[in-house]
């Protein structure tokens, strides 16, 4: 009985949040809604009985994606009441493309409740025996889908290097370190040996 | 008791807040790209639901590349939107067709 309860839980407080995420003045706010709402999903994963994922979505959404979010939103300067201007004008025809596409999927969903697709053994319990989430996934990851994997990690790579690339500039204001100058520099370039005669003093 | 379909409307709830959120805030790039992460949630909660009732994994292993994509995808957008408010001062979709080129 208590899981019905969580699970109505964690649902309302996704589909609210959501909701604050695309309605909220504020994208500060907007920021601190999705990161609500990825709580809750990963109450959701969890619940279902998928714990690496719900742990994935907290580490990675919550704590890479949302900060990443929150930074740009507080580096920005941006008037954000004059990019709401147009909140009223696409309220309507978006409202009705809403309606549109939940009308279809509920009517998806019954469709299914009718029959056809067999989903016997309708169960959130793994069958007595089988290994845990995290070592089914890891077996399954590391040796038939490594290629993938592998392609997600070099995904992952050129997003980085992309992002680095977009996002650095030459500034011409600062003196910053050159590299490659202090490794060419050697000691004779540096250091002179002088042997200055009594009384002449030195010359630079 | 809590079935499949209990998640899927979830999902399809959350699909729906997603496409909604675009069309409401067509001008802020930054919520727009919020609206396509609660889209890909909704895709993941999907992919998961289905993967445990029909006790299969590769559901979840699938839900695994999604969420890369998902976060790969966050940097570079909002690195554009960085370089573009570098540019313009401003983050209005309106005028972004500029970019081309």
């Amino acid at each position: 009985m208590i899981q019905v309860f969580v699970f109505y839980l964690f649902a309302t407080l996704v589909i609210a949040s959501g909701v604050m995420t695309i309605a909220s003045r504020n994208p500060v706010h907007s920021v601190l809604w999705l990161i609500l709402a990825f709580f809750n999903a990963a109450g959701l994963f969890l619940l279902i009985g998928a714990e690496f994922l719900a742990f994935l979505l907290v580490i990675v959404y919550v704590g890479a994606v949302a900060v990443l979010f929150l930074f740009v939103v507080m580096m920005l300067d941006v008037d954000f009441a004059e990019l709401r201007a147009g909140f009223a004008n696409y309220l309507f025809p978006g409202l009705i493309l809403a309606i549109v596409l939940l009308a279809e999927m509920v009517a998806a969903l019954i469709a299914r409740g009718q029959g056809h697709i067999d989903l016997s053994g309708q169960q959130v319990t793994p069958p007595p025996g089988s290994p845990s989430n995290i070592v089914a996934l890891g077996e399954m990851l590391y040796s038939r889908y490594l290629l993938i994997f592998e392609a997600a990690g070099i995904i992952l790579l050129v997003a980085m290097i992309g992002a680095i690339v977009l996002t650095h500039r030459k500034r011409s204001d600062v003196r910053p370190q050159t590299i490659d100058r202090q490794v060419r520099r050697r000691p004779k370039d540096a250091v002179v040996n002088m042997q200055p005669g009594v009384g002449e003093g030195m010359k630079l | 008791m809590i079935g499949l379909g209990h998640y899927l409307t979830v999902a399809a709830v959350l699909f729906v807040l997603g496409v909604f959120g675009i069309f409401l805030n067509r001008k802020n790039v930054i919520v727009i790209l919020m609206a396509i992460e609660l889209i890909l949630l909704s895709v993941n909660i999907n992919l998961v639901a289905f993967s445990v009732f029909l006790n299969n994994m590769i559901g979840q292993v699938f839900a695994m590349f999604v969420l890369t994509v998902a976060a790969a995808e966050a940097a570079i957008g909002l690195a554009i939107l960085v370089i573009y408010f570098r540019g313009r001062g401003t983050i209005a979709v309106d005028d972004i067709n500029q970019m081309k080129g």
